[in-house]
């Protein structure tokens, strides 16, 4: 038996033109950015949303005022570590917080799916209820809207916050500069995991569970002295830690080699990664924190962290660097090197 | 992780690398097959640690990659059909097709679900009587044992609303159409460790034999990978050319019989053809005929859809081994993961994909030094994307 080669290169694919939205364009990766970018921005754009900041600063009187908005879509609207409520309220709150503001007020926006038993909805409302309590916020207004079945799954909220400024504490994805030291406070990937786990019906050892919380305490922890020493903050929702940390690279025009071993990874946590075939340092979370500090304070910030529930496993992950100016490094535990680009849509998961 | 951090244990990883460096007493050419172990080679940076003991070739075993344009082209065709739900695994909804992709179909309107499994598939067409479940069958003989058991129980359970677009490949005449061919450069193969698995190492026997070369069946951890080198090269040294098993906990001479025997039940050896490397005879699975009804090119007529693969990029050459990802001139440029020319800049398997995510610095580097030498290699098309839009 023998085969035939084909004579000559071949090979396929015509560029493929994207005329719709696609699921891609809500992953966090570039094709989000793109569409910010070659849309939103096109139509909108102004000096302050230019900026692309977690939060808004803008001018009021007497003073200026941070403010944030986000929706949550997530399903199953209930999962282990949280609910679509909570995750609503630390969602936002992270955002303004990781621009150093002190969040005070919040909007709630429902659009509400028919058939979806009161008993859950009473379930998230009270979680949300319990996660602004706990903050310190108010729920100020909101917004009750309802579509027919099919047309959401169970719930949609979305979320509005005011935070008034810290004097001092003023992180900007655009400040790093070389030699700044960066800390990511937590453990890696837990909340895309814990909802990818619950999706799939994945049972491992030990629950997986969300690592959704509110990051204001830790970021409290930070303020006073150590402020001017925070050059810049991230929480790193969806596209992962990789996403927040080109996008910081990006901004401020420095490159960042990241520590594989500095960064913690809970057991189940990295197994469902590998039986999904999906890299954590692209899978989202909900309550951990990535900041870069100015090299002498470094310590003394991650002292701070470490003093919290929140902080107890942070470490120092990384360092921003003059060279591969744009480009996050990864050294890995055998130590190569090996570039971590953003993704362009969502992560798929291999075929073997 | 049990299981998982034994094999990536750093300290083990340098001291193998070590050892393949003193046993060389000059460069080898391998040729990984799998891209599981292109993914971990490139990632984990193995070809560094190795020096100039060992160039790696990495082989035509991305399923995604070899799919050729004429499945893809039929499934874009069901998905875009109102009375069909398809079913996929997720590295092929980005595949490109002649006008559009998965995803975008999808975005059409087509139902279009991710699944991980085909029993998944399966379960979807028990759920929606209405509708017809087409589950894209793709992959090595890996992913056939799952597939055929998709179909066995469909047909036990009397399922009607569901079938398989199946573009299987298997990979002993692949690796044989790579030794056939006159530039060929591979001097031995670290075979797919979960292929074997499943289908043993018996048919290795007569290649490793007829061509003389060195087939080590290796699993997919750095210490699995450099072991599996250090086999080849030990082999090449010592002028032997010998199937050995490097993956012994999991893979037995005989494979996974009843596997193997459900395989064997419901698919049959066709010719297929390659993405890049063309058509090669008896090189695919196909349904058996008493298996018909669960075939979506019969159930939907699609045996007629051809579609010629053009000759634009040179994927061809980086499946074969001929050329490395980054000697492409439209690597990293014209064609990125966003916007992929072809298929291995698609899956995370790709060999295209796996340079670009990985090696950004590097590239930048070798790009200048290779392309004097890639130029003498690529035989023709002197703008690879001309007429692109």
């Amino acid at each position: 038996m023998t085969a035939t080669l084909a004579e000559g290169p071949i090979c396929p694919a015509p560029l493929v033109k994207i005329d719709r939205v696609q699921l891609g364009h809500g992953s966090g990766g570039k094709m989000s950015a793109a569409l910010l970018r070659d849309l939103f921005l096109l139509h909108f754009g102004n000096e302050t949303l230019s900026r692309l900041a977690d939060a808004a600063v803008v001018p009021v009187e007497g003073g200026e005022i941070a403010v944030s908005t986000d929706s949550f879509v997530v399903n199953p609207i209930e999962f282990p570590g949280g609910t679509i409520g909570s995750l609503a309220v630390h969602g936002t709150l992270n955002d303004l917080a990781m621009m150093g503001a002190i969040p005070r007020y919040l909007s709630s926006a429902f659009i509400l799916e028919e058939g979806l038993p009161f008993e859950r909805l009473d379930r998230v409302v009270a979680d949300m209820a319990l996660a602004a309590r706990k903050a310190g916020v108010l729920i100020v207004t909101g917004d009750t809207k309802v579509v027919e079945r099919g047309k959401a799954d169970g719930l949609y909220v979305n979320t509005t916050g005011i935070g008034m400024l810290d004097p001092v504490l003023r992180p900007r994805p655009d400040a790093v500069h070389p030699g700044d030291v960066l800390l990511v406070s937590g453990p890696l990937a837990q909340h895309g995991m814990a909802i990818m786990a619950a999706r799939e019906g994945l049972a491992f050892e030990t629950e997986i569970r969300s690592d959704s919380a509110c990051l204001v305490p830790l970021v409290d922890l930070l303020r006073g002295d150590l402020a001017p020493a925070i050059r810049a903050m991230r929480d790193p929702t969806r596209g992962g830690l990789a996403s927040a940390l080109n996008e910081i690279a990006a901004s401020s025009g420095v490159g960042v080699l990241l520590d594989e071993a500095q960064l913690a990874i809970p057991g189940p946590v990295a197994a469902a990664c590998e039986v999904l075939g999906l890299d954590p340092l692209y899978v989202a979370n909900e309550g951990m924190l990535a900041a870069f500090v100015a090299p002498d304070r470094a310590e003394e910030a991650l002292a701070r962290l470490r003093s919290h529930p929140l902080g107890a496993q942070a470490s120092i992950a990384g360092v921003a660097v003059a060279e591969h100016v744009g480009l996050v490094v990864l050294r890995t535990r055998l130590g190569s090197r090996r570039v971590v680009d953003m993704l362009p849509g969502d992560q798929l998961p291999r075929i073997c | 992780m049990k299981y998982l951090d034994e094999y990536r244990e750093a300290a083990i990883v340098r001291g193998l690398g070590e050892r393949i460096r003193k046993k060389a007493t000059r460069t080898w050419t391998l040729m990984e097959v799998c891209g599981g172990q292109t993914h971990t080679i490139v990632k984990q940076g193995l070809d560094e640690l190795v020096g100039d003991a060992v160039e790696m070739i990495h082989g035509p075993g991305c399923p995604v990659c070899v799919t050729p344009l004429e499945q893809i082209d039929k499934a874009l065709l069901l998905a875009q059909d109102p009375g069909v739900i398809f079913a996929s695994f997720g590295d092929m909804l980005r595949v490109p097709g002649s006008d559009c992709d998965l995803q975008q179909v999808r975005a059409r309107g087509g139902q279009v679900r991710v699944v991980y499994s085909p029993l998944d598939a399966l379960e979807l067409a028990i759920r929606n009587p209405t509708k017809h479940v087409v589950f894209f069958a793709v992959g090595f003989e890996t992913t056939a044992p799952a597939n055929a058991m998709a179909v066995w129980r469909a047909r036990q359970l009397g399922v009607r609303n569901f079938s398989v677009l199946v573009s299987h490949v298997t990979v002993p005449p692949a690796m044989k159409a790579i030794l056939d061919a006159p530039d060929n450069r591979v001097q031995g193969f670290l075979a797919a460790g979960h292929v074997c698995t499943v289908m043993g190492w018996t048919e290795y026997e007569p290649i490793a034999a007829q061509y003389r070369v060195p087939i080590v069946v290796t699993g997919f951890e750095p210490t699995d990978i450099l072991e599996g080198m250090l086999l080849a090269v030990t082999q090449l040294e010592e002028g032997r050319s010998e199937v050995e098993n490097q993956y012994v906990r999991s893979v037995k001479r005989q494979g996974t019989v009843p596997a193997r025997t459900l395989v064997e039940q419901v698919f049959e050896l066709v010719d297929r053809n390659w993405r890049g490397i063309g058509s090669i005879p008896r090189s695919g699975l196909g349904l058996r005929p008493e298996f018909a009804d669960f075939d979506a090119e019969f159930r939907f007529a699609l045996q007629d859809v051809k579609v010629d693969e053009p000759a634009e990029c040179h994927a061809g050459e980086v499946l074969r081994g001929q050329l490395k990802p980054f000697e492409c001139p439209a690597f990293g440029t014209l064609c990125t993961p966003e916007r992929p020319l072809g298929a291995p800049m698609v899956s995370s398997e790709g060999a295209c994909a796996a340079y670009f995510n990985y090696r950004k610095i590097e590239v930048r580097g070798q790009r200048s030094e290779a392309r004097g030498a890639a130029e003498s290699r690529v035989t023709s098309h002197e703008s690879p994307v001309g007429g692109q839009p």
